[in-house]
């Protein structure tokens, strides 16, 4: 999906601050949901593609206005209820009114849980792509959830190496198969990505781990000497 | 805005969790004592300490930099290290010419068996957007500023493969024991957005401090 969580290139988040001597966790309660939230989906069998993608579902502006943990939090409640494992009146029973039943009704997104229909694998998978092939992220807007980023879709890449065989994310996110398929490391000139008028001096790549399913094939350019003598069209271009 | 801040009252997110742990625990589903367990890992046995015996020991063993350089996760084992976020690690060596950065654009995702969880500058959205669209720029937020000649690459943590940078070892360092030079491994360092600096004596200025 098209959400706020994917930043890649966004600008307007200001200067990166560092904190001096940080903790592991700010407060009690965010090392309890880490690990409640590990727990959790080891019990309720939540795989961690539906994971990422119910912190996705989050609403924009509640995303923006969440620390990390906080959306860990609203993604294991908006799990564990859409599994049944909880009901939302468990929960607010729990609290003794001490907070506003609609914070968990806005915690919870506006997208309704992903069908639940896992289907069996049958094609082995094939690696398509060899190291130094040239390839094109597609334009891919899919609804659900998906690791490939919008500032890399329609880029020229070339694969830098071949991680191996992988579960599909955006099919594994929403249990419509694992879609096992082979992930790549592609390299990106950052002029590529941002444009030649950008800050990147040619000599800034920036590497994203890609699925087969992410990429096309970019044809070798055809050798000037096999073009046809008709195409002169070509002499044009000054 | 920034997505950093932290809410320590009891009000909000806390009262939250306490009511979900405390259903979950009546239902069976989890164990308050494996939760304890759990975080009492990530706070005092899992961490950027880790890295650093990784790094020291790629930097004085030639055979296990080689090792690391292949196969991270099996090197990162022999010292004990793996789990969550650790079952494909990948090294990236800094050098002279290349200096590697990792970010995550998605979400946060970081090399937990070898870093720990991620420190807040790491989660930010000003690190998630801009580490890939000006990463000299972001670098220079840290105080570091790479020569323009010096080639950047920036690992976005797109799928299921962490990253550990194996920063360049200081120079003045070479009579150091394994054991001193992981003691000067930052964990900034081994995101890549930091340089170690040779160990000095002044105080306040130890890179240990950064760790």
């Amino acid at each position: 999906m098209n959400g706020v969580h994917d930043m890649g290139g966004m600008d307007g988040f200001g200067p990166v601050v560092r904190e001096q001597n940080e903790p592991v966790f700010h407060a009690d309660w965010e090392g309890r949901v880490y690990a409640i939230a590990a727990a959790a989906m080891r019990a309720a069998q939540i795989n961690i593609d539906e994971f990422r993608h119910a912190i996705e579902r989050i609403a924009p502006a509640r995303y923006l206005a969440s620390s990390y943990y906080e959306r860990w939090l609203a993604a294991v409640e908006t799990l564990l209820v859409e599994r049944g494992v909880v009901t939302r009146e468990e929960i607010l029973a729990k609290q003794d009114g001490a907070i506003d039943p609609a914070l968990i009704a806005n915690a919870v997104s506006t997208q309704g849980p992903a069908p639940v229909k896992d289907k069996p694998e049958k094609k082995p998978p094939r690696a398509g792509y060899p190291k130094g092939a040239r390839v094109r992220a597609r334009n891919l807007n899919p609804s659900g959830h998906t690791r490939l980023p919008r500032y890399v879709r329609g880029k020229a890449g070339v694969i830098a190496r071949d991680w191996g065989v992988f579960v599909f994310p955006d099919t594994n996110a929403h249990h419509a198969g694992t879609k096992p398929q082979h992930c790549y490391s592609v390299a990106f000139d950052a002029r590529e990505l941002w444009g030649k008028s950008s800050k990147a001096n040619g000599r800034e790549r920036v590497y994203l781990d890609l699925w087969e399913d992410y990429l096309e094939p970019i044809a070798p350019k055809s050798k000037p000497k096999a073009a046809k003598r008709t195409t002169a069209h070509h002499t044009g271009r000054y | 805005m920034s997505g950093d801040h932290h809410n320590t009252d009891d009000s909000g997110p806390a009262a939250r969790v306490k009511a979900l742990e405390a259903i979950l625990t009546e239902k069976g589903l989890i164990d308050p004592a494996a939760i304890d367990a759990i975080v009492d890992t990530y706070e005092t046995r899992v961490g950027p300490r880790n890295g650093a015996r990784v790094v020291a020991k790629a930097w004085t063993d030639p055979e296990y930099r080689k090792r690391l350089l292949a196969n991270a996760t099996s090197a990162v084992a022999e010292l004990g290290f793996a789990g969550p976020e650790g079952d494909h690690l990948v090294a990236v060596e800094n050098t002279d010419r290349i200096h590697n950065l990792v970010v995550c654009t998605l979400c946060s995702c970081y090399p937990w068996p070898v870093l720990g969880l991620p420190p807040v500058w790491y989660k930010s959205f000003a690190y998630r957007s801009r580490a890939v669209s000006d990463p000299r720029g972001v670098l220079k937020n840290f105080g570091l500023e790479l020569a323009p000649e010096v080639e950047v690459r920036v690992w976005d943590s797109s799928a299921e493969i962490r990253y550990l940078v194996i920063p360049q070892r200081p120079k003045g360092t070479e009579g150091m024991s394994e054991d001193a030079l992981a003691g000067i491994v930052t964990r900034d360092s081994m995101v890549g957005v930091a340089k170690i600096a040779a160990p000095t004596s002044r105080r306040g200025d130890s890179p240990r401090a950064h760790a």
